[in-house]
Formats: structure tokens, C-alpha cells, sequence
């Protein structure tokens, strides 16, 4: 099986800020640290200075619970939390509260799972549990990690809410590895705790191994757009050292974004001890079956269901439903658009086609563009009124995405209204019909070669000319000629 | 100037209310009391005279007002060094922390401060509270107001000797496995040890979190009740602290012992326990018989495992607990910062720790390791359930225990600071109320080798006031706590 897709088998560690919440996970400090002036979100508690205690955030178990039900997991009904033990300057107290499954701990969720559909297959994602644990500090460094004259410290992000959810190792490949984040996302983001557009709200780690090869772990991958350029490239190395015999070694490796490798951090020959015990300041968390099911009673709709309403309520077929409910925000986008104009068809058709392929060259989310549902309406109905074409709106489309602009506007400035004067286009079509002799007799015999000479009218007005208005006169000036030519 | 400091809380806080004594007057007596007795006995680490005089002036004012006074009117209350306080420094008498000033108040320091009580200053401890003697302190050794070449005990040895010298009306201390009730015993004083979340932790700077507790140092049962019903109760910053409705302690204390059914266990009477630590005891107890308790011989098989379980928890949490003095964000930086991170955090806690610190440090780290992880910390934890069951099941025949607080008498300073095995054993008698979360209670009971001898009374959970009436009964019918060190 060497070298073929089906050897690879890839674990996800994914950690997802739980961005609703308002507080961090044991203290009342605001956990909105993006953009803020470092250190100023900080109590004695997120410092870890002595004598501080945690209190358990009561909401971000309700939120955890919410995802442990979503991804199908059976919820404990008792949680406690560990120490992770380990010196690192962004860890205050030099420990991590996080929550264990060994040594007697009891992690907030196991054995869950979550199904793609991926190329045409049904694939089952096995997760193995899903726990609840603080952010550490950010740690800033003036250019690379290791060149950096200085680190700075930043505890704005200390304390705030984590869930770590593991996966079994049943990815097969770094595409699939992106479809599960971006499922994963999307479920996140309908039960609205999460907000994947912000910068470095879900980072993961992965386990790859190739059969023959040793597991290998790629640390610090800052999104779901990078996991499949990080696996791509660790697949790639592990199977040249494969094919020239070396042994792949048991390490941990660091995704560097920016030169699009991964590089080694430390052997893993043993595994670091991090001396996990019980951190007695919090109490163990009793999850009492009715507010497990009060919980589950306030569940939002979740992606699957959403599919199938898409299916059944618009009509639009399987592939579009998935392809619109992979994110809550393009969800979200069509339906607003369809509630301002009943067309979904029309709206499905132009989000899939021209404004996705637009978003995905450019690495755009659907937040970093300009649109919004009233103005990809307002285009719509534009070549409905018959004012542009489909032609012309295919070119406003990136001009409202990039600047915001309302498609009237841009159709106004720029004197994109569709030509439908009689009198300009018939004498084009005197023109166009004397430079094109040949071409007019094919089509006074064909009707098909017309086509060539509405091309050329198109061509001559930049795509401007009313296109149904423009056949119509070309057919009708072959006509005359038929008949002062007496062809039949 | 009158020797008011000499004053009791209760009495004080009354005549303050009255304005009979002005809670100034009264601040600047034992601010003069400690100019003249500290010396001898280095019960501070740190003094806090401006802001306690301009706190008195504020009282005052209050008093002249007539606004309505705290319960602790103008009583000055020495804080044990590793409670926080907010812009008084709290070293923790270590070196580590010399210069540590708190942005916050510990939970029970602002209970004090809103009962109109003026906080004197920061006591000499055991460095992080680990020793029994009060000797390990970074900045030198405190001694016994009784004899000066005694220790004191610990590792509250600065707030017990501050209290009977009379240079604070009260204190509080923190107990992780005595630490409170063995000073209260060397220096003759009263000491409780609250059950385990009774009294919010927030702002005490964790040794072994899941054992300690702070409590009142006074001279008499009714300061201690006073004290309690001050800094007891629920917060919401303690995650471990009990949701019960706040008690005045006060109310128990009533002279009478009638029925009462005491325990006295064989462990806490028999092999490595001194006769001069026991008789008095048992002399007390056969007190309480006269006035109409009736006492029983009952046994905790599991004390013999008791202080190697504590122990061995106790230094587990303590590797971690204090695993954040590093250098970085405060605490002492050696002034080579040169080396990748775990090199200068290194370098910062050699230097920063003392030898006892690190000793226990270590010993932690080790038993929370993989591979000795269960044949130590799970095992201990197993100890640990043993011992309350046996305490539970003593509590189904007694009211509460009775034992000696300390196995031994107040001994010389240095002569066992070099044998930690020694020093630990110093601990046997007070370690099972740490385990078992129960309160526990000294009291002076006496006398032997002109040395004072604590009586440990040990009861049921929350049941801090049957632990009350009966030191009353016993206080108020022989009057060891009108006894003062010659000084
Ligand atoms: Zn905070």
C-alpha cells in the first residue's frame, strides 16, 4: 500500500475558543483580547499571582456541553479538572487547568463522532473525547523564535475558555482533514459559540503516520485553511524519507506558516511529564441529566438538519445544500437573500458559482468581502428588469465584492447598462454584416453559424448589447436577406 | 500612656465603640509595645504604621460621627505573611517574595477591614509556611515570648508570639498541618483551625491548597469566636468554600459541658507523645469530667499512617502550587538573566527558595511523577479516605476528640532544624485535622517547665461551636489565659 492515499491515517487536536463567552474560563476578565493593548485584560486570577483562585465559568460548560451533544458524545455526569504541569513563561502559574482521562480524571465528553460527506462517500470521524481547559499567554517575539533578541509576554489571552476536541486517527487525507475543521467549524458556529473568522479561534495539532512510518505530531497549525498545505507537506516528507529507506522518526514538528514547512522541535523519545493531578481549588462539576437535557431542549438547528430544510424548502440540490451549510455565515447569507427575493434558485446559482470561486481564489473569507445579501439581490434583480445581462453581471460581481459598492452604482458608473437601442444596433449589424461576408452566407444556410455574428455584436459593444434583443435582429436581418436572395 | 494594649478584642472593640479608648490611642500603645518587645522576639516581617494610624483616625472619626462600628472596632490584628494585602508587601518570608506587594486584599482581609479592624502588619512565618518552628523565615528565626531561646512553633510562629506579647490584640495564621495550633500551643495561645472550607481561602498563598485553612491566634476563646464570626462564611472567589449561612460564634460561648461525650484516642496518648505533654491534658479533660462530661478511650488506626500521607501530599501540591515563582512577573530575578527560559527560572528559584522549600519542592515533583505517581500520591490519597473514616466513625460515640496539640514541649532553637525526619514528627497530632478537613482547636491547658502546653480539641465538621463552648468551659473554670510571658 505504500504510497497510496489509503495509508495515511491522521489524528486532529483541536483547540476552539468558545468566542461567545463573555469571560474567561475562571475569572471575570473580558476574553475579547483581539486588538486590545496587551496586558490590560488581566485580574490577579488570569496572572496567576498568589493567592488568586479559579472559579469555574458557569456558561462555558453549558457551551461545551452544547458541542459534546452536537458532535455525539456521551457526556460524563461528573467532570473534574487537572494540572498539567510544565515551565513555559505564557503559563502564569507554570500549570494548565485542563481536564484528564487517566489517573482518575474524568474528561466533560468521550467517544462522539461526526460524519462527512466527502467525494461522493459517507465517512465516519471517530472523537474520542472533548474537554474543557484556559488559553496560556501569548507569547511575541521580534521576528523568528529563534533569533529574537527578547520575548514580551502578552496575558491577555491567559484564561480564556478552550475546548480541546481529539479525533481518532480515521483521516485519511490532508483534504479530509479540511472538511472535518470546516464541518466542525460550521456546527460551532450554528450553536453560536464560536466565531471562526477571528484570528486564531481554532488552531489544531495533528498525528500523521504512514503505514511502514512512524507517528509523527505537526504542532501550531492556525487554521483550517493551513491544515491541508501542513499535512500535504508532512505526507509529502515522510513518504521521500520512506522511499529512500531512512527511518521516519518519532517527533514533534512545528508548521512554519510562513516558509510553509514544518520543521523539528525536540525528539519525542520520551514523553514529557507533565505530573497531571487534581486541581483541588475547583470542585468536581456535577452534570445533572435535566440540565443536560435543558441544554439539549435550547440546541439550535445544526448543519445536517439545515442541509436537508435547504433540500426540501428551495429545492436546491444535495451538493449546493452542503456547499452553502459548510459555513453558518454563507448559510446565513443565502437565506437573508432569499427572504429579501424568493428566487433560491437564482441565488444558490450565483453564490456557488461566481461568488465562492471568487472568495476561494483569493483566499477570502465571506466576512473579508464587501457583499451582502441585499446587494448580490439588488444584482439579481437587475438582469431580471433587464437592465445588465448575465454577461455584465458576471463582471460587477468582484467590483461589489471588493468595494461594497451597490450593483447600480457600479452598473451607472460605469456605463454598463444593457444596449437596447434599435437604431444603434441595427446600423452595428450593417457593419458587422459587411465585414463579415462569408460568415453571412454561412448563416443564410445555417442557422446555427448566426451565433458567430451575435458574438461579434457582443464583442463590438463589450458585452453591452441586449443579448435576446440583439438575436432578434440578426435573425431578422438573415431573413431579408433570405428572401431578397430567394433562399429557402 | 496606660497599658492598654494590654486590652482583649471583645472588650476593646466595645470601648472604642464608646469612644472610652480611641482606637489611636490604642494603636499607638502597642505600637510602642512592639518598639519595645520585637526586638527580642521578631514576631514582624513587615509593619504597617502609617496606614494603620491613618485607619485608626478613620475609626475615630466614625466612632465621633456616631456611625455605627464593625464588631471589630479599632482592634489591631497582626496578618501571618502569606495573606494578601493589598499594598502592604507579603513575602511569604522567603526571599522569593521580599518585594511582592499585592494588587488585592485576601477575602478575609477585607472582612476585617469592613468590621472596622486596623491591620498592624505582616508576621514572621516558616518560609511558604513549611516548618514547624519558624525558623526556616528568610529574614531570621522568631522567638518564644516564654523563653527566648525556644522556638515558637509554626509556622504561624510570628502571629502565636505577637499575640501573647501583647504587640496585636489578635492574629490570623494558616494551617496546612498544624500550623496554627502548634504556635498557639508553644506560645499559650488560642488557635482554630476552621473546618476546611469555612473560611475563604482567596488570598492565601497556597502551600498545600487542598489541606489549609486560616484562622484566628487570640488570647481567649472569646477574641477567637469574635474573630471567626468575622472572617468566616461563603465566597464566591472560593470555589471550595461552603455555601452555610454566616453564624455568630459568639452564641457558644456558654460554660457548660454537661453531657458531653469526649473521645480521647490511644494514638494521640501513646508512644513518641512527652509526659509533660500529656498530663495536662489529661488533667484537663479530668476538669471537664468534674463540670459534666464524660470521656471514652477510642482509637485511629490509621494515624500511624498519617503523617507520611500528609506529607506526601502536602509536598505534591506544594511542587506545584508554587511552581509560578519564577522571576518573571514578580519575585525575585537574579541579576544574570542570561540562558533560554528554563535556565533563568531555574537560576531565579535556587537563589529565590530557601533549602526547605526546595527540599519539599523536590520530594513533590518526585511523588507526582510518572511511575511513583500511584505508589505515592494515589496511595497517600487512599490514607487520606482511610483516616476520615476512621475519624467519621469515632464520631458516631463522641462529641469531639481530645488529644495534646504537640507531642512534645517547646525545644531549642536550631536543635532540630538540621533533621527534617525530627521536624516532621513535631506534626503528628495536628496532620489528621488537615486530612480529614475537620476543625481543630488549641488551648492554653498549662504549664510544665515554665513552658505552656495546648489542649487539641478536635470536632465534627462545621461544628466550630461545640469546639467553642467547650475551650470557654475550660478557659473560664482555670484561667490559663491570664498568663503572660515575663518580658
Ligand atoms: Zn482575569
Amino acid at each position: 500500500m505504500k504510497g497510496m492515499e489509503g495509508d495515511v491515517k491522521i489524528g486532529l487536536e483541536v483547540h476552539v475558543q468558545m468566542t461567545s463567552l463573555k469571560t474567561k474560563l475562571f475569572c471575570g476578565c473580558s476574553s475579547d483580547y483581539r486588538g486590545k493593548e496587551p496586558n490590560t485584560l488581566v485580574c490577579p486570577v488570569c496572572l496567576g499571582l498568589p493567592g488568586s483562585l479559579p472559579v469555574l465559568n458557569k456558561k462555558a460548560v453549558e457551551y461545551a456541553v452544547m458541542a459534546a451533544l452536537a458532535l455525539n458524545c456521551e457526556i460524563s455526569d461528573r467532570m473534574l479538572f487537572f494540572r498539567k504541569n510544565y515551565f513555559y513563561p505564557d503559563l502564569p502559574k507554570n500549570f494548565q487547568i485542563t481536564q484528564y482521562d487517566r489517573a482518575g480524571g474524568v474528561p466533560l465528553a468521550r467517544n462522539g463522532y461526526l460524519y462527512l460527506d466527502f467525494e461522493g462517500r459517507r465517512r465516519k470521524i471517530r472523537i474520542s473525547r472533548i474537554h474543557l481547559e484556559e488559553d496560556p499567554g501569548r507569547l511575541v517575539h521580534l521576528g523568528s523564535i529563534d533569533r529574537s533578541p527578547y520575548t514580551l509576554v502578552d496575558y491577555n489571552r491567559s484564561g480564556v475558555a478552550l475546548l480541546e476536541i481529539v479525533t481518532k486517527p480515521d483521516i485519511r487525507s490532508p483534504r479530509e482533514a479540511r472538511i472535518f475543521l470546516q464541518k466542525l467549524r460550521s456546527i460551532l458556529e450554528h450553536l453560536g459559540i464560536f466565531d471562526g473568522g477571528l484570528e486564531g479561534a481554532m488552531r489544531c495539532d495533528a498525528n500523521i503516520s504512514i503505514a511502514g512510518g512512524t507517528r509523527v505530531e505537526v504542532k501550531n497549525i492556525s487554521s483550517f485553511k493551513e491544515v491541508e498545505r501542513a499535512l500535504s507537506f508532512e505526507i509529502t516528507r515522510q513518504r521521500g524519507l520512506l522511499e529512500k529507506g531512512i527511518m521516519v522518526k518519532r517527533e514533534t514538528r512545528h508548521w512554519d506558516e510562513a516558509r510553509r514547512v514544518t520543521v523539528s522541535l525536540r525528539t519525542k523519545e520520551t514523553e514529557q511529564d507533565y505530573r497531571y493531578f487534581p486541581e483541588l481549588d475547583l470542585v468536581p462539576v456535577e452534570l445533572k441529566e435535566e440540565f443536560i437535557e435543558k441544554v439539549k431542549a435550547e440546541m439550535p438547528e445544526l448543519p445536517d438538519k439545515r442541509v436537508e430544510r435547504f433540500i426540501s424548502q428551495y429545492g436546491l440540490p444535495r451538493y449546493d445544500a452542503s456547499v452553502l451549510v459548510s459555513s453558518k455565515a454563507l448559510a446565513d447569507f443565502f437565506e437573508e437573500a432569499v427572504r429579501l427575493y424568493n428566487k433560491p434558485k437564482e441565488i444558490s446559482n450565483w453564490m456557488m458559482s461566481d461568488l465562492l470561486r471568487y472568495l476561494y481564489e483569493n483566499n477570502l473569507e465571506l466576512h473579508e468581502s464587501k457583499i451582502t445579501p441585499a446587494k448580490l439581490v439588488e444584482m439579481i434583480k437587475l438582469i431580471d428588469e433587464g437592465v445588465i445581462s448575465g454577461k455584465i453581471a458576471k463582471r460587477i460581481l468582484p467590483k461589489i465584492i471588493v468595494t461594497g459598492k451597490s450593483p447600480s452604482e457600479i452598473v451607472r458608473e460605469e456605463g454598463m447598462v444593457k444596449i437596447s437601442d434599435l437604431e444603434f444596433l441595427e446600423n452595428l449589424i450593417t457593419r458587422i454584416f459587411a465585414e463579415n461576408p462569408k460568415a453571412v452566407n454561412d448563416a443564410l444556410i445555417n442557422e446555427k453559424a448566426a451565433h458567430y455574428l451575435v458574438g461579434q455584436l457582443m464583442k463590438a459593444t463589450e458585452g453591452k448589447a441586449d443579448p435576446v434583443l440583439s438575436s432578434q435582429l440578426i435573425m431578422k436581418r438573415l431573413e431579408k436577406l433570405r428572401r431578397e436572395r430567394g433562399i429557402k | 500612656m496606660s497599658r492598654i494594649y494590654e486590652l482583649m478584642a471583645a472588650e476593646l472593640s466595645d470601648k472604642v465603640r464608646s469612644q472610652e479608648v480611641s482606637a489611636e490611642e490604642h494603636l499607638h500603645s502597642i505600637l510602642e509595645r512592639i518598639d519595645r518587645v520585637d526586638e527580642k522576639i521578631h514576631a514582624y516581617v513587615t509593619i504597617a504604621r502609617e496606614e494603620a494610624i491613618a485607619r485608626a483616625r478613620e475609626i475615630d472619626k466614625k466612632a465621633r460621627r456616631g456611625e455605627k462600628l464593625g464588631l471589630l472596632a479599632g482592634v489591631v490584628v497582626a496578618v501571618k505573611d502569606n495573606i494578601c494585602t493589598k499594598g502592604i508587601r507579603t513575602t511569604c518570608s522567603s526571599r522569593m517574595l521580599e518585594n511582592f506587594v499585592p494588587p488585592y486584599d485576601a477575602t478575609v482581609i477585607e472582612r476585617l477591614k469592613t468590621s472596622d479592624a486596623i491591620i498592624i502588619g505582616k508576621t514572621n512565618m516558616d518560609e511558604f509556611a513549611m516548618g514547624s518552628t519558624t525558623e526556616t523565615s528568610y529574614f531570621g528565626a522568631t522567638r518564644n515570648p516564654w523563653n527566648l531561646d525556644k522556638v515558637p512553633g509554626g509556622s504561624s510562629g510570628g502571629s502565636a508570639a505577637a499575640v501573647i506579647a501583647e504587640e496585636a490584640t489578635a492574629a490570623l495564621g494558616s494551617d496546612t498541618g498544624g500550623s496554627i495550633r502548634c504556635p498557639a500551643s508553644y506560645c499559650s495561645d488560642v488557635g482554630l483551625k476552621p473546618t476546611y472550607g469555612l473560611v475563604s481561602r482567596y488570598g492565601l498563598i497556597s502551600y498545600a491548597n487542598s489541606l489549609e485553612q486560616i484562622g484566628p491566634i487570640t488570647r481567649t476563646v472569646r477574641d477567637c469566636a469574635l474573630l471567626l464570626s468575622v472572617i468566616s462564611g461563603h465566597d464566591s472567589r472560593d470555589s471550595t468554600s461552603v455555601k452555610i449561612p454566616r453564624e455568630d460564634y459568639l452564641k457558644y460561648l456558654i460554660s457548660d459541658v454537661k453531657g458531653l461525650r469526649i473521645g480521647l484516642p490511644r494514638e494521640f496518648f501513646g508512644e513518641g507523645v512527652e509526659e509533660d505533654a500529656k498530663e495536662p491534658v489529661l488533667e484537663a479533660v479530668g476538669k471537664l469530667e468534674e463540670f459534666g462530661a464524660s470521656c471514652c478511650e477510642i482509637s485511629i488506626p490509621a494515624m500511624k499512617y498519617a503523617l507520611p500521607a500528609y506529607y506526601i501530599i502536602a509536598m505534591s501540591e506544594a511542587s506545584s502550587n508554587l511552581a509560578r515563582y519564577d522571576g518573571l512577573r514578580y519575585g525575585y530575578r537574579d541579576e544574570n538573566d542570561e540562558g533560554n527560559f528554563d535556565e533563568v527560572f531555574s537560576r531565579n528559584r535556587r537563589i529565590g527558595f530557601g533549602a526547605e522549600v526546595r527540599r519539599r519542592i523536590i520530594l513533590g515533583t518526585y511523588a507526582l511523577s510518572a511511575g511513583y505517581f500511584e505508589q505515592y500520591y494515589l496511595k497517600a490519597l487512599k490514607i487520606r479516605t482511610l483516616i476520615r473514616r476512621d475519624f467519621e466513625r469515632a464520631f458516631k460515640d463522641v462529641d469531639i476528640i481530645i488529644g495534646p496539640t504537640m507531642p512534645l514541649l517547646p525545644f531549642n532553637i536550631g536543635e532540630r532544624i538540621d533533621d527534617p525526619l525530627k521536624l516532621y514528627m513535631c506534626d503528628i497530632l495536628t496532620v489528621p485535622a488537615n486530612l480529614t478537613g475537620y476543625p481543630a482547636l488549641s488551648v492554653p491547658s498549662g504549664f510544665r517547665k515554665s513552658l505552656p502546653v495546648g489542649m487539641q480539641i478536635i470536632g465534627k465538621p462545621f461544628d466550630e461551636g461545640t469546639l467553642l463552648r467547650v475551650a470557654y468551659t475550660f478557659e473560664q473554670n482555670t484561667g490559663y489565659h491570664k498568663y503572660r510571658p515575663p518580658l
